[in-house]
């Protein structure tokens, strides 16, 4: 009996098994990405540089060249690299404590730039890889293992909206904040990150999406019920839709 | 080489890196060095090279790490505080092994300090820094020609070893003016070919991953072991030192850089007393010419170090001394820079 294959993974990763908690949504945004990489056939030019956090390991996933920059410091090492190689496609994959925090100078400047490089964002309202602490992100009475009293806009302030923040820039050339926790997100979603690297491709600038995104494990609630309650709590503190979208028809 | 050129210290470099083969500078102004950052922005566009002010040296040294991993010769400079702000990245560059050249020009610490000419930042240089077992080769020049030449070299040695190389100058260095002589510009087609590594995009090849970091204890031992052995290498290979009439010296003056300049001079003045003083300049910081220094220690009665700086080196040479002969030490700090007269005073009560 012979067999054919009907079904196999984007050539842009590697196959490498995924290191992620059960119902967390890194898997399902590295897929997309990749899934992208390959429909633009950008694999053999794609550089990629990984954040510090749960997606470490990013750069093993992807089937692409990739470094692991300094946490929050993947905007300025993607810089440095879309600089010296203009020709090639330079991606940056970060979470919230990443991208929202400790890097948060280096991603508004390299936004306002306008460099030619395209970010992912995963935010899930926490730290997920050093165990569950505050966030900029992280919702206003929301509990974690260092707001366990719930974050209190009196003693950490709010929760940091980039997507916003960011659309003020004009060197922004595609911003979105999207969700993927239905298969009519995820869909969505990837069209939103075609977009984003459309938007480097086509060298109008900085191209962003932001992905809504569930940590089950430090949420502390199984996967089905994170993704209710992101429904529930995320998206109505961070409005999804397109916020900035100045890429061409893709031809 | 062309005739002699009058130029300013910050540019001397900047010239000499271009000149090497440099087309990409990252960079944050601060005094005494914010000439070089200008320098550069005015020279890069004309080699189409690329200039990019970071918004600080946090960023600027991101981006060296980003654009050396694509396999190109990249540098920044900066001053004390903005080296003390670059450290996390200094770091990750040497555990990715990625051939970077920093400049630091010193100036008066610690904390925001002042803007003049110090030596203070040595251990920061040599020792260390950033966290993690590493090293970098630190270049200390006494002169603007010499900054030129370990400029061109700090480039090459980098590359040979996939190493970081730190031009360890000071405010006195950066802002003199002097005549130089410039090696010829580097064919950019003769540099050392880093495809084998470098993120060039993978095309026809597996990716290439480049990284300071393994979560496996084990793993991550065994890259330090692995960086360990070339820095055994450049120890063996790169050290770099000067005599100054010390054949027949008995008391040997041990300084760097601007103060070793100085030193010469103040050799000079004590042979006038009757004083056999001779001078050891290490001019690589980093490796250390211990086992140079040492041999001295058979002739010479006294051992006496100069710094501008409360006294960091004198610890490296109390280490190649090991305990045979007298080590003495004279130091200003703060960006006072010893005069001669001081420091002459200063050793003949010592002898
Ligand atoms: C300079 C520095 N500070 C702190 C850390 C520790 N650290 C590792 S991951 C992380 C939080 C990452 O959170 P996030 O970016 O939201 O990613 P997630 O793990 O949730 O995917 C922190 C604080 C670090 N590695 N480096
Ligand atoms: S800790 Fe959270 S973010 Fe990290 S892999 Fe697990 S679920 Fe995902």
């Amino acid at each position: 009996m012979s067999y054919k294959i009907k079904f196999k993974g984007p050539e842009s990763l590697s196959g490498k098994e995924f290191t992620y908690c059960p119902g967390c949504h890194h898997g399902i945004v590295h897929r997309l990405v990749a899934e992208v990489i390959d429909e633009l056939g950008i694999r053999e030019k794609t550089l990629m540089v990984a954040p510090v956090g749960c997606s470490v390991f990013a750069y093993e996933f992807f089937d692409v060249d990739g470094t692991v920059a300094p946490h929050g410091r993947a905007p300025a090492v993607a810089t440095g690299m879309k600089r010296a190689m203009p020709e090639n496609v330079v991606f940056t994959y970060q979470g919230d404590g990443d991208l929202a925090a400790i890097g948060t100078a280096e991603i508004i400047h390299a936004a306002n730039r306008g460099e030619k490089i395209t970010t992912i964002f995963i935010n899930n309202a926490i730290y997920g890889m050093t165990g569950g602490q505050m966030a900029p992100t992280t919702l206003l009475g929301m509990k974690t293992t260092t707001s366990p009293y719930g974050r209190s806009a009196e003693n950490e302030g709010y929760p940091l909206h980039m997507a916003e923040m960011l659309s003020n820039l004009p060197g922004v050339a595609f911003l979105a904040r999207t969700k993927v926790n239905k298969p009519q997100d995820v869909l969505k979603t990837k069209k939103l990150i075609k977009k984003a690297f459309l938007a480097q491709i086509q060298g109008k600038g900085f191209g962003m999406v932001e992905v809504l995104s569930t940590c089950p494990t430090n949420w502390g609630i199984p996967p089905v019920e994170a993704n209710k309650w992101l429904e529930e709590n995320l998206v109505p503190e961070f409005p999804l839709g397109v916020y900035v979208d100045k890429v061409g028809d893709e031809k | 080489m062309a005739e002699k050129v009058m130029v300013k210290g910050t540019e001397a470099i900047g010239e000499a890196a271009i000149r090497a083969g440099c087309r990409l500078y990252f960079g944050y102004p601060i005094t005494p060095q914010s000439e070089l950052t200008e320098y550069m922005s005015r020279r890069m566009p004309q080699v189409d090279g690329v200039f990019l002010q970071a918004e600080s040296e946090v960023a600027a040294v991101n981006m060296l790490y980003g654009a050396a991993s694509t396999g190109h010769r990249v540098m920044t400079s900066t001053s004390s505080p903005g080296y003390s702000l670059m450290q996390e990245g200094v770091s990750y560059i040497a555990g990715a092994e990625l051939p970077v050249v920093f400049v630091n020009v010193v100036r008066g610490g610690p904390g925001l300090g002042d803007i003049q000419p110090a030596q203070s930042d040595y251990f920061q240089a040599t020792k260390g820094g950033g966290h993690g077992d590493y090293r970098l080769v630190v270049y200390g020049p006494e002169s603007l020609q010499e900054a030129v030449e370990l400029t061109e070299k700090a480039f090459d040695v980098a590359d040979k070893y996939r190493n970081p190389a730190l031009i360890l100058a000071d405010g006195m260095l950066g802002q003199m003016m002097e005549p130089v002589e410039f090696p010829d510009f580097r064919d950019l087609s003769t540099l050392p070919d880093h495809s084998s590594w470098a993120m060039q995009g993978a095309k026809g090849r597996e990716p290439h991953k480049i990284t300071s970091f393994d979560i496996n204890e084990h793993v991550l031992e065994q890259m330090n072991l692995r960086y360990q052995e070339k820095y055994k290498k450049i120890i063996e290979n790169e050290q770099m030192w000067e005599e100054y009439k010390t054949e027949d010296a008995n008391v040997i003056i041990v300084a760097y850089g601007t103060m070793g300049r100085i030193a010469k001079t103040i050799v000079n003045m004590a042979r006038e007393k009757g004083v056999k003083a001779g001078l050891f300049r290490p001019i690589t910081l980093w490796p250390y010419p211990y086992e140079a220094l040492a041999k001295l220690a058979d002739q010479a009665k006294l051992f006496f170090t100069v710094e501008m700086s409360m006294g960091q080196m004198v610890e490296d040479v109390r280490l190649a001394v090991n305990g045979k002969k007298p080590v003495e030490f004279y130091g200003r700090t703060g960006g006072v820079v010893p005069t001669p007269n001081e420091v002459l005073a200063k050793l003949m009560e010592l002898i």
